[in-house]
């Protein structure tokens, strides 16, 4: 199925989340031929995973429903899901790149029916809510994704399982003699767009994200309040199902901290503040206390952070939380020392959110490619790059906003490389 | 008042930061400090000091020279590292509580009576005389330190203390005698002596 037609004057976009499917939108509609390989089985990376976005409190999905229209009209660009770039050789204007493409074990006939999964017995953890709710083995990974259909877990092939889905397809869409394939084509230039991952909130011992079930990541909290994710949309503790009113946010954790992340990941207090009204908006008598060294609440979101000041049921602590303990209900304890007074304190709340920051998602030693990269492990432009150019959060911790309009600069960069080389050959 | 400190005030007058970098060890970090409070916060001793080390550092910045450097707080300090493990910026917080220490020293502003400077003293010296601590007139040194009476009473408080260490070897009566020492004492005296005036002439010389 996969046929990938690509000269050297194409552009390879890695990464498939919104600042790649904006390079590649951006650089297809201008006419230029455009391969975008992601790895996850759907487009959208972190950002599907998000309730709502800062500052308009609007759904990340209809964004993305947009790009996802657009992707669908332009015959420009190819979309490789489940794929990955594993090797890329040659010079600006003149590179072969090689993608594995891992198999779906489903084609193009699926219509997404869902009857493959009622099928299907075997359960694993869902990524797409980290963890926190299972999916079938055969599973669509979110309602919107696209494209729209279904992918077995490589796990239950093998197994009954597979056949029992493959049976319970009326549209033979199941392919259980799908293989890992490796596929080479030429290109001229690549927008490396491959994104973050949160910080390993474990590795901030203090804290005990590994020991206490109270204390949870912001990413984890996104899917909390989704109506679609793990717990329906309700603001609950994990250990007894108890409602979080009472919620504290600890800021930085991981980054600013030369223990952890160099860098400060801009989005955490924005991310914070727009969490602060998931609660005060599920429960009138929530309290919320957000504990902080500095809010960077930059340019217009300062508007936002005044608003979310102003609320009397939202407790703004200077300080870096020290440590979290536990009291016999499993409520988590945030201990530490204030700045405004250096007064100590020890405060019960329902649940905590950690804060974490985003790293970049490909560490040095996974680049295929030779690449410069800074001491915080995000791409830094350099002529040694050649024409493999860095867009959204792979160049830098961005929210979307400033993801999208990095993403479009990385895309004129790779057009211009191109467009070179189309001149060259006339 | 020491000379040294009257000198010192006239010559930072107004810029207490700046005296701090150039005289205390480590005390150019002190303004990397962002005021997060981690290290007040995970200092087991924290809650027992007048300023933890987050106030101390922003006291220095906002000029309180009389307050930080006749203040008890960084004699605290115990040196369980906890807050340099956490800081976020790396501070040497530890050495910095004992660069302030030794500096207050220097100019004579030690609180009367702070039981860990006396401590510190005493110790001081009983390892000056051999190389080695003494730990038997150590012990005595400081169970005597506020006279004949209550070191009486404090050696009969810790009488079984005192006994388990010499059932472990890790005290022995034999040192009340002498006791162990380096090889070469007298090199060594002389090493620490040079090592002091180096330190002293430094001083003279941001005066
Ligand atoms: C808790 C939290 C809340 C946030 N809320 C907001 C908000 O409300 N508003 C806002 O503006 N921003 C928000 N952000 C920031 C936002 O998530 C990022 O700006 C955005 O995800 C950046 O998109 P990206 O495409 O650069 O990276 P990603 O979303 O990480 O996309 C990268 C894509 O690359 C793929 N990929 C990774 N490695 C490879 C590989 N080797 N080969 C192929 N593909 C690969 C990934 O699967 C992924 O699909 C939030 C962040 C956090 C942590
Ligand atoms: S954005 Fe805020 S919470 Fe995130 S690292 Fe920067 S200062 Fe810390
Ligand atoms: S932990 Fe470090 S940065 Fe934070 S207040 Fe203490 S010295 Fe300052």
């Amino acid at each position: 199925m996969t046929e990938v037609v690509a000269t050297n004057e194409t552009i390879l976009v890695v990464g498939g989340g919104i600042s790649g499917m904006t390079a590649a939108l951006e650089a297809a509609e201008t006419g230029k031929q455009v391969v975008l390989v992601e790895k996850r089985p759907y487009l959208g990376g972190r950002v599907s995973q998000l309730y709502k976005y800062f500052p308009k409190l609007c759904h990340p999905t209809c964004g993305l429903e947009i790009n996802q229209r657009r992707a669908k009209m332009n015959p420009n660009l190819t979309i490789l899901t489940m794929a990955e770039v594993t090797g890329l050789e040659g010079e600006a204007g003149n590179y072969t790149a090689t993608v594995k493409l891992s198999p779906r074990y489903v084609n193009d006939n699926c219509t997404a029916c869902g009857e493959c999964a009622k099928a299907v017995e075997a359960e694993f953890d869902n990524e797409y809510d980290y963890g926190m709710s299972k999916r079938k083995g055969a599973y669509l990974p979110h309602v919107m994704a696209h494209p729209m259909q279904y992918v077995l877990d490589p796990r239950i092939i093998g197994t009954d399982d597979a056949q029992k889905a493959k049976d319970a397809c009326k549209y033979d869409a199941i392919d259980l003699d799908m293989e890992e394939r490796e596929i080479k084509f030429p290109c001229g230039a690549v927008v490396w767009a491959t994104g973050w991952q949160p910080y390993d909130a474990a590795k901030i011992q203090p804290y005990g994200y590994d020991r206490y079930e109270n204390v949870i990541t912001n990413v984890e909290f996104e899917r909390m309040a989704d109506p679609k994710g793990p717990t329906g949309g309700k603001i609950v503790r994990p250990s007894d199902g108890k409602e979080a009113k009472n919620v504290a946010f600890i800021q930085c954790a991981g980054s600013r901290d030369r223990n952890h992340l160099f860098h400060c990941s801009r989005i955490c207090c924005m991310a914070s503040l727009k969490q602060t009204h998931y609660v005060t908006e599920a429960y009138e008598d929530a309290q919320v206390t957000i504990y902080y060294i500095d809010i960077r609440a930059i340019d217009r979101f300062e508007d936002f952070y005044q608003k979310v000041k102003a609320k009397d049921n939202v407790t703004f602590t200077k300080s870096k939380v020290a440590n979290i303990i536990t009291d016999k209900d499993g409520n988590p304890i945030c201990r530490g020392v204030d700045t405004e007074g250096y007064n100590r304190y020890e405060n019960t709340h329902d649940l905590v959110v950690l804060a974490t920051g985003m790293e970049p998602s490909v560490t040095k030693a996974d680049f295929p490619v030779d690449i410069v990269i800074n001491r915080e492990g995000f791409i830094e432009p350099d002529p040694a790059n050649g024409a493999v150019f860095a867009a959204g959060v792979a160049s830098d911790a961005l929210d979307v906003n400033r993801a999208v309009q990095n993403a479009t600069g990385a895309a004129l960069k790779a057009i211009q490389v191109v467009n070179r080389v189309a001149g060259a050959e006339g | 008042m020491s000379d040294m400190n009257t000198a010192m005030v006239e010559k930072y007058r107004s810029n207490f930061l700046k005296e701090v970098e150039a005289n205390v060890e480590e005390g150019q970090w002190v303004k990397m400090c962002m005021q997060c409070g981690v290290c007040s916060g995970s200092c087991p001793l924290g809650p027992y000091w007048a300023h933890p080390p987050q106030e101390i550092f922003m006291m220095i910045r906002a000029g309180k020279r009389e307050e930080v450097l006749s203040s008890d707080s960084m004699w605290m300090c115990t040196s369980c590292y906890n807050c340099i493990v956490r800081c976020p910026r790396e501070l040497p917080i530890t050495h910095i509580m004992h660069g302030l220490a030794t500096y207050a020293k220097k100019l004579g502003l030690v609180p009367k009576n702070q039981p860990t400077a006396q401590f510190s003293q005493i110790f001081w010296d009983n390892m000056m005389k051999k190389g080695r601590v003494n730990e038997l007139k150590l012990g005595l040194s400081l169970y005597f330190k506020d006279g004949f009476g209550q070191g009486i009473k404090n050696a009969l408080a810790n009488q079984k203390l005192g006994m388990n260490m010499m059932k472990a070897k890790r005290m022995s009566a034999a040192e009340f005698f002498g006791g162990h020492g380096v090889k070469d004492v007298a090199g060594l005296q002389k090493m620490i002596k040079k090592a002091e005036e180096i330190e002293a002439a430094k001083l003279e010389a941001n005066k």
